[in-house]
């Protein structure tokens, strides 16, 4: 599985990136502060000199794959999670469901579209690197496996452990991402919320789902049974007083 | 002056044209420009109103024909009977409705039948399509019952009639699925939702809340109806489902507050900031006050009572389910979400489309009519049957009145 690795300590915020993800996509100059239906990534500056990238995070086991009811969304075994908008009916479900608040709607059409980062999902399968990572003049985000890139980036962490935190961001939140950062703690705090856990999302979702069939089952049995059972009591219950009275009242169907 | 006079007779009719006129007015604007020029929905508040409103409330307040048809046809509590068939009608209201509101709120309206044909089975959203069309669709066969009873089609009728428990067992299994699956549609978002309402137990909590909310939408129904097709109240029979209520709402409150204690949530009511007024309006309005009502037999044979605690807990649910969609994002969103005028315009359109429906239903078909060897059987009741025998043939007078 492909991946991008994006070094904080590498970024010189120049925006190169920024500008080969517009030219790639056919997106507007501007605006290129937010994530947005026309912009895709941009860098949020933290003073000091640093920034990091903000982009889809492409999960392994993404939660807006999961979401989508008609299967619009779909992680490739390649690597992006690709937005199929022939399928997209626009409920918005994966908005609500991404951890990271990437996708975004295009509100001011009547024909509206999901838009986000889909990983140069046509070089990738032609085995090129991102319009992004072939950009960027210092190798902040680089392109490759996404094993080997974990490796290079626990080997720069030991290498440079003062200015590298001990974590690789997205080798294990929600599940893992396949685009993985490192950099300094101070950064990936601001960068990331602390409290994602580590387990894959959907998972908690499947838990639900998975049972659908066996609770139709039971319960549906149950409900015949039940209502076996109490025809059953009402009928011997009428025929005992149709016996002692005789007076009919008692009769069920 | 002729006018003006018809308005001071009919001031619920204006106020419904003038709602009709808003409401065609934001859907023209909502088609022709899209979502951003109708509603205050934004990419960090992507479900709104409608979503909260009309699709995740409006479910819930449809409960009532799968909760009573439930006790009715499987449980045979006969003596329910009477409030049946008006909470089937207002269950198939309600799912059109809903359906309408989907049909509004997503983006791409004319592709709302792509789930049925593009599946993908791990996602909750796709399996709430799948029970809620399958679920109107069932209760449109429940409601054909009564047009072939009018139409006096007897043949039809009698297939039917036959054809009740299998419809009731397939209501009660598609609701329990959907109802649950609105809460678990959140399951998706933890350390997202605040934490005084995200929880794993959310298909537990929606369900219950669905069935409490089934059954005190039938007495604010009943309540209402009586009101306007002059009818009398069924008294005992609207308590005994304010009875039922307690207990559902008394395991409800028991699982709720024992969630939030144990997760260790309720830390978050203090200090009492935005969220934590939400959380309490929803707990203390919606649950307690009305259980108490419902619980004590003093309080709740006072009719009044009885529907304003009713009331309050439909209200409250409704609040429930406006916190999990909406409220409990305002925290990591930073931001506060309000609806637009033309949000509120659409979902009052949906009422007053809903509520003339009803009107109209109950004017044509065998609503509040049940069979005769009904009320030989059951003698709690035949009073009230007799009662509606008498006024059955001024009931098309006495409603003309009212819209």
């Amino acid at each position: 599985m492909k991946a991008l690795l994006y070094d904080i300590n590498l970024c010189i915020g120049c925006e190169a990136c920024v500008d080969a993800c517009k030219e790639h996509n056919g997106l507007p100059e501007e605006p290129r502060d937010k994530l947005c239906a026309t912009n895709f990534t941009h860098l949020v500056d933290v003073g000091d000199d640093e920034f990091y990238r903000r982009m889809c995070m492409h999960c392994v086991d993404p939660a807006c794959a999961s979401a989508c009811p008609v299967g619009a969304l779909q992680k490739t075994p390649e690597g992006p999670v690709t937005y199929d908008y022939d399928k997209c009916i626009g409920c918005r479900y994966c908005m609500v469901a991404c951890p990271f608040s990437v996708p975004r709607y295009e509100w001011d059409t009547a024909t509206p579209r999901v838009r986000k980062c889909e990983m140069c999902k046509d070089l990738v399968a032609e085995g090129k690197p991102t319009a992004c990572a072939a950009a960027c003049p210092t190798g902040a985000t680089a392109f490759g496996e996404r094993d080997e890139l974990i490796a290079e980036a626990w080997k720069r962490i030991s290498a440079d452990p003062d200015n590298y935190a001990h974590h690789v961001f997205g080798e294990e939140e929600v599940g893992g991402t396949s685009v993985l950062m490192i950099g300094p703690k101070e950064v990936l705090d601001v960068a990331f919320d602390a409290d994602l856990p580590d387990e894959a999302l959907p998972e908690r979702t499947w838990a639900v789902m998975s049972r659908i069939p066996a609770a139709v089952g039971v319960v549906g049995v149950g409900l015949i049974g039940i209502n076996w059972i109490i025809r059953r009591r009402m009928a011997l219950a009428a025929e005992g007083e149709t016996d002692s009275t005789n007076d009919g009242h008692g009769e069920v169907q | 002056m002729k006018a003006i006079n018809w308005m001071l007779e009919h001031p619920w009719r204006v106020v419904g044209i003038v709602v009709m006129i808003a409401g065609l007015y934001a859907t023209w604007v909502r088609f022709t420009q899209g979502l951003g020029a109708a509603t205050n929905l934004s990419d960090d508040f992507p479900w709104g109103m409608w979503i909260g409103v009309d699709v995740m409330s409006g479910v819930m307040l449809a409960a009532g024909g799968f909760t009573i048809s439930a006790l009715v046809y499987i449980f045979q509590v006969k003596r329910w009977q009477p409030v049946a068939r008006p909470a089937v009608l207002t269950a198939f209201l309600g799912y059109v409705l809903v359906g309408g509101g989907i049909f509004f709120d997503i983006g791409r309206s004319f592709r709302i039948w792509h789930p049925l044909v593009m599946w993908n089975h791990h996602s909750v959203m796709w399996e709430v399509a799948w029970c809620v069309t399958l679920y109107t669709t069932v209760l449109g066969m429940e409601l054909l019952t009564f047009l072939f009873e009018k139409l006096e089609k007897e043949k039809l009728a009698h297939i039917f009639h036959h054809l009740t428990f299998p419809l009731t067992l397939a209501a009660v299994l598609l609701s329990m699925l959907h109802q649950s699956s609105l809460g678990s549609l959140f399951l998706l978002v933890p350390g997202r939702l605040d934490p005084l309402w995200y929880s794993r137990l959310l298909p537990f909590l929606f369900f219950i809340s669905a069935i409490a909310v089934g059954l005190t939408m039938t007495i604010v129904e009943s309540t209402l109806s009586a009101r306007a097709f002059g009818r009398c109240i069924e008294g005992p029979l609207l308590q005994s489902v304010g009875k039922a209520a307690a207990w559902v709402m008394g395991f409800y409150l028991a699982l709720r507050m024992g969630d939030v204690i144990y997760r260790g949530a309720y830390t978050e009511l203090w200090p009492l900031d935005r969220a934590a007024w939400f959380f309490l309006a929803e707990i203390v309005v919606g649950v307690i006050i009305p259980l108490i009502i419902f619980a004590y037999p003093s309080l709740r044979q006072n009719t009044r009572y009885l529907y304003h605690a009713a009331q309050l807990t439909v209200l409250g649910f409704v609040i429930h389910r406006l916190n999990v969609g909406i409220t409990g994002f305002e925290v990591i969103k930073g931001k506060i979400y309000t609806p637009s005028w033309m949000e509120v315009a659409i979902t009052l359109m949906f009422v007053t489309i809903g509520v003339t429906g009803f009107n109209l239903a109950c004017r044509y078909l065998p609503i509040f009519e049940t069979e005769a060897e009904d009320s030989e059987r059951l003698e709690s009741w035949s009073i009230w049957v007799r009662q509606l025998a008498a006024t059955k043939g001024s009931a098309s007078q006495v409603s003309e009145g009212k819209s």
